[in-house]
């Protein structure tokens, strides 16, 4: 089989979270960032929400709407550093900072979603 | 009594300079006149020794392309009224190497278009004895867009990402690519994934899509390299589901 | 893929301009390319404060009730007007450019990208209704 760039399958995941943060997150910014804090929508009591989030469907939908939000970001900004700031001889480290960084954030959110609530 | 306007062109002659300048010339138009025109009358009228490509005048040979006033432009396509009252900076193609004056090398595009080898591979040949290969209206029409690009390489003087990185293939290659790829008759498609899909030939895209906009062809390379994406990563997930070989 | 190097590498009397680090600020296409770009990092934005919010949810409602007050300091609210603002963008933007990536055919011609770009707008409608349903269902 012949050597093939690994950029197809971040760019597969690149891809999925561009859908799922274009048809979700508008909606949880507009509740969470807008309509509650500035009382627009009466927000839900805390026991309404928590117990949301602990449904295991919530936790599931949270922890791939984050993972694949946070890897199109790193795909999308690993190359705005290399266009935009022109450092692709930094390449190592961008491809560390940026998809490393999804990885941890994924992390975190599994431990949050999974075993901290 | 003509109008006039004021050209302001790039002159680069290096055995006598180190670095491009720019010369005026003050050139007579009627409202049929393109910038073509305007520039052939300063060669032949003002300065023989400028510089610059053009066959057709007609916008199908792709060779007269040059920067106007910033944007990549077919100058047989580019009226001069539409610039009036000017004046009208005229510039090599962006992102090229400038051999001299308005001319810019084009072996970086030439090198990369026979590398996507853009002709129909079969794996056997069909004799003359079976015929000719028959194509149906959709067959054709699948291909047809990708088809129309003269080469003129426009694209690449809008794409920033061949500007910064020229072992990009760039957007009138891929295109090209896939025109053939999608071809009925064309059997390459695994060449040419194998060919493109590493680092530098189509991931580089990031779908400025400014490519697109200054394509005199309605090419749409941009939509080309997008839908050749979403087919590179399909068969990146195939090739660990299935074996190689499988066509 | 190279041709004769010493024919086109090196050729001393070429000139190649240099691209500038502020080649986006040059034209206007180009700086909405960044912008859109740019949305990525409020993307992430958004995924931090959710999992802050999940966090403090979990802590109890004293520190709920902190995040909360959190998100009405106006600095923060700013920063999600603005948040708010570039996810549009970035909504708006991926939709519109599905088509060109995504060429469905039926009846061997091309569908027109109206028809692929307007069900996204309605299913974006339609799934913001079902997730705000359910978080202020109660």
């Amino acid at each position: 089989m012949a050597e093939r760039s690994s950029t197809a399958f971040f760019w597969a995941l690149f891809s999925a979270g561009g859908v799922a943060a274009a048809f979700l997150l508008p909606v949880h910014v507009f509740l969470f960032g807008l309509a509650f804090p500035l009382g627009w929508i009466e927000p839900p009591g805390y026991e309404s929400l928590l117990g949301l989030l602990q449904s295991p469907v919530t936790r599931l939908y949270l922890l791939v709407l984050c993972v694949l939000s946070l890897f199109h970001w790193a795909h999308r900004f690993r190359y705005m550093l290399y266009d935009g700031a022109q450092i692709k001889h930094l390449n190592e480290v961008i491809v560390v900072g940026t998809y490393g960084g999804a990885v941890v954030g994924s992390v975190v959110a599994a431990y949050l979603l999974f075993l901290a609530v | 009594m003509a109008e006039t306007i004021v050209l302001q062109v790039t002159r680069y002659r290096p055995e006598q300079e180190a670095e491009p300048t720019i010369q005026e010339y003050e050139v007579p138009f009627t409202d049929d006149w393109v910038l073509l025109d305007a520039l052939n009358y300063v060669k032949d009228n003002i300065d023989g020794s400028l510089s610059f490509r053009w066959s057709c005048r007609m916008g199908i040979c792709g060779s007269c392309g040059m920067m106007v006033n910033g944007e990549p432009k077919l100058t047989c396509a580019a009226f001069v009224s539409e610039y009036a009252p000017g004046p009208v900076r005229i510039e090599p193609l962006r992102y090229f190497p400038i051999i001299r004056d308005l001319t810019t090398d084009m072996t970086d595009f030439m090198e990369k278009l026979k590398s996507v080898k853009p002709w129909i591979i079969r794996q056997e040949e069909k004799p003359i004895s079976e015929g000719e290969y028959l194509q149906s209206p959709e067959e054709l029409d699948r291909y047809k867009q990708f088809s129309m690009c003269i080469n003129c390489m426009l694209c690449y003087a809008a794409c920033p990402v061949y500007g910064l990185d020229p072992t990009f293939t760039g957007p009138a290659v891929i295109a090209l690519a896939q025109r053939y790829n999608l071809d009925s008759r064309d059997q390459g498609s695994r060449e040419r994934l194998e060919l493109l899909s590493d680092h530098e030939g189509i991931w580089g895209c990031t779908f400025v899509g400014e490519c697109t906009k200054v394509c005199p062809k309605n090419v749409d390379p941009a939509g080309a390299i997008q839908q050749y994406k979403v087919t590179a990563t399909t068969d990146w997930f195939k090739s660990f589901i299935m074996p190689r070989g499988v066509e | 893929m190279k041709g004769s190097p010493a024919y086109r590498e090196f050729h001393p009397k070429w000139y190649r301009t240099r691209v500038s680090t502020y080649w986006w600020l040059s034209q206007w296409s180009y700086r909405k390319f960044m912008l859109r770009e740019l949305s990525s990092v409020f993307v992430a934005y958004v995924i931090v404060i959710t999992l802050m919010q999940a966090h403090a949810l979990g802590q109890g409602r004293a520190e709920y009730a902190a995040f909360q007050e959190l998100m009405t300091r106006p600095f923060v609210v700013l920063l999600n007007v603005v948040t708010f603002l570039f996810l549009l963008l970035h909504t708006i933007t991926w939709f519109n450019l599905t088509p060109r990536a995504i060429v469905l055919r039926l009846g061997g011609r091309r569908v027109p990208d109206l028809f692929i770009i307007a069900p996204n707008y309605v299913a974006w409608l339609v799934i913001s209704g079902v997730v705000a349903w359910f978080v202020l269902r109660g």
